[in-house]
């Protein structure tokens, strides 16, 4: 295990990349309207998470984290489930998956 | 953890019964299934224990607010019978999830393990996207629901982020073993395990929608159905802060020092947003929505003053909290069907029509404004003691002035009830209503006459 990781980039550089996905998928749920494009936005959020969570786990020999993930990877599919059903229905009642058709709502 | 088990198993009877044909059953079985867990659960008094490597530690703590779930869960169960009368079709489906709601935050009381903190935090939000939408026809409880995934799901990516650069910089996931950390690096903390635990921090000050993280529940709680409404607005807060809570006191015990001003700022934030916004509501669940953010502001204070261990005040004003917004919702649910409108208007004339009910509910908001004798005055009084003690002046001070704002929003329904002129509708309140609304006004009754039963618990 320690040899494999001796060729490999230092671990600040994960660090950086999970960061910058994480960030480019919170500006995209903040700046997209589309519904859509902002679940896959919050996936991605999700999914940096997980590279952060495995390169530590990799860098500190703890298989903890690794373990982590598979539960991160089941509770995401869950919740895409649910929200494209719900996405599904407002569909049907409005023929739009732009969120700003959501505007029943204000006071 | 017994209780954790026997409630997942109450969920999968739910499924199961509906291809059994048990569908005039499901709702009697699980309410006495929810009584027994309610008395199973308080046999683990004492007993200190870790299950499951680690993952779950069952304490006084968890057994106390466990039993505070259960016990709310009963209340909205008792009440679902006749709130789904019209939706038979689905009752099977509606009662297995509001019972895995109350699995998901049995799993936030009692984690050991901040994995166990995740999962119980998603299949407690999850069921309730699912709940808040479950008006498939209407477009409000459909945008309700997006509303609240979107954001919730928002949150939860923030819990991770923060849950793996803990991870990254401690070792581990266990709650104790972290805390060991942190006691024995005083000084010597790398600034990731301060970026995680502040983004930990943030998102469950979003799931019990403390300020500035409070956005989405007036939006949630108007369009989701009331009777989700109700069970948001208590079960979820109530198991909210006690997990924001046990963070608090067992993971960033030895870090309270950075967390002060965050959570000072918060708390003042939460309660000038939730009462000055509530004063210009017309909507019942909107006003109640923002009334349930001002009572975070309050129970934020508790979280501020958390290195003196308030535990008792704690559960004492989050079981003041529940009762009287439960009998609340037990009054107006009713109400809103006979006239059709959730506004406050639909309560004019109540107290010439019932003039029992209009005393009822007048009884649930002087409890909401902490007027004595009923439990949320002494609820306000042990949390300003509580916050003095812990050096909060100006703080208290704040929080004082706002409770007197509050007494104004909550008179307005009262005055709507007995100074307006109403229409003729018949407002008739079932059993299962009425039973709980008993329930909830006596405890609240009585507990704010003699308090000593459950602040002096610990």
């Amino acid at each position: 295990m320690k040899e494999v990781i001796t060729n490999t980039p230092p671990q600040n550089w994960y660090l950086v990349l999970s960061t910058l996905l994480f960030s480019i998928g919170v500006m995209g749920v903040l700046l997209r309207r589309n519904a859509i494009i902002i679940l896959m936005c919050i996936e991605l959020m999700l999914n940096s998470v997980n590279l952060l969570l495995v390169s530590f786990s990799a860098y500190a020999g703890n298989t903890d984290g690794q373990v982590f993930v598979f539960f991160i990877m089941v509770v995401a599919a869950a919740e895409v489930a649910v929200g494209l059903a719900l996405l599904v229905s407002i569909y049907r009642n409005l023929g739009s998956t732009d969120i700003d058709v959501l505007s029943k709502l204000k006071g | 953890m017994n209780t954790l088990i026997y409630t997942s198993v109450l969920g999968f009877f739910c499924m199961v019964a509906e291809i059994l044909n048990l569908r005039k059953l499901i709702v009697p079985i699980v309410v006495l299934g929810l009584a027994i867990i309610f008395g199973l659960n308080l046999l683990d008094w004492n007993l200190n224990k870790s299950f499951f490597n680690d993952m779950l530690r069952v304490d006084n703590f968890s057994v106390a607010f466990s039993g505070l779930a259960i016990f709310t869960s009963l209340l909205v169960l008792i009440m679902s019978g006749d709130y789904y009368q019209k939706e038979q079709g689905y009752i099977s489906d509606f009662t297995a999830i509001l019972v895995f709601i109350l699995v998901g935050g049995l799993m936030m009381l009692s984690f050991a393990n901040l994995t166990m903190l995740f999962l119980g935090v998603e299949t407690l939000s999850i069921a309730l996207y699912v709940m808040a939408g479950s008006r498939r026809f209407d477009i409000r409880s459909n945008e309700a629901g997006f509303k609240y995934f979107l954001m919730g799901s928002f949150a939860s990516a923030f819990l991770l982020f923060g849950i793996a650069l803990i991870f990254g910089t401690s070792g581990s996931f266990n709650i104790y073993t972290i805390a060991e950390y942190t006691a024995n690096s005083q000084g010597n903390i790398s600034p990731l395990f301060y970026t995680g635990m502040v983004m930990v921090i943030f998102a469950m000050l979003f799931k019990v929608s403390a300020a500035p993280f409070h956005f989405w529940a007036p939006d949630v709680y108007e369009g989701a159905p009331a009777l989700i409404t109700a069970y948001m607005s208590t079960l979820v807060k109530v198991v909210g802060f006690a997990a924001l809570y046990k963070l608090l006191t067992v993971v960033f015990y030895y870090t309270s020092v950075k967390t002060g001003l965050i959570l000072n700022f918060v708390a003042i934030a939460t309660l000038i947003v939730g009462n000055l916004m509530a004063l210009a509501q017309d909507n019942f669940k909107r006003l109640l929505a923002y009334s349930g953010i001002s009572h975070a502001g309050y129970l934020m204070l508790l979280m501020m003053a958390s290195h003196e261990l308030p535990t008792g005040s704690l559960l004492f004003y989050g079981l003041g909290y529940v009762l009287s917004t439960l009998a609340a919702f037990a009054i107006a649910i009713p109400v809103f069907e006979a006239e059709g409108s959730e506004n406050i208007s639909a309560f004019n004339g109540l107290g010439k029509k019932n003039p029992i009910l209009a005393a009822a509910l007048s009884m649930a908001m002087l409890g909401l404004a902490g007027i004595p004798p009923f439990i949320g005055f002494l609820g306000k009084y042990y949390i300003f003691t509580e916050s003095l003690q812990a050096g909060f002046f100006y703080t208290t001070l704040i929080a004082i002035i706002c409770s007197i704002i509050g007494v104004y929003y909550y008179f307005k329904v009262i005055i709507a009830m007995y100074g307006k002129p109403g229409n003729d509708q018949k407002v008739s309140v079932s059993f299962t209503y009425a039973l709980v609304l008993g329930l909830t006004l006596a405890l609240s009754l009585y507990l704010g006459i003699r308090p000593g039963a459950i602040i002096n618990i610990f």
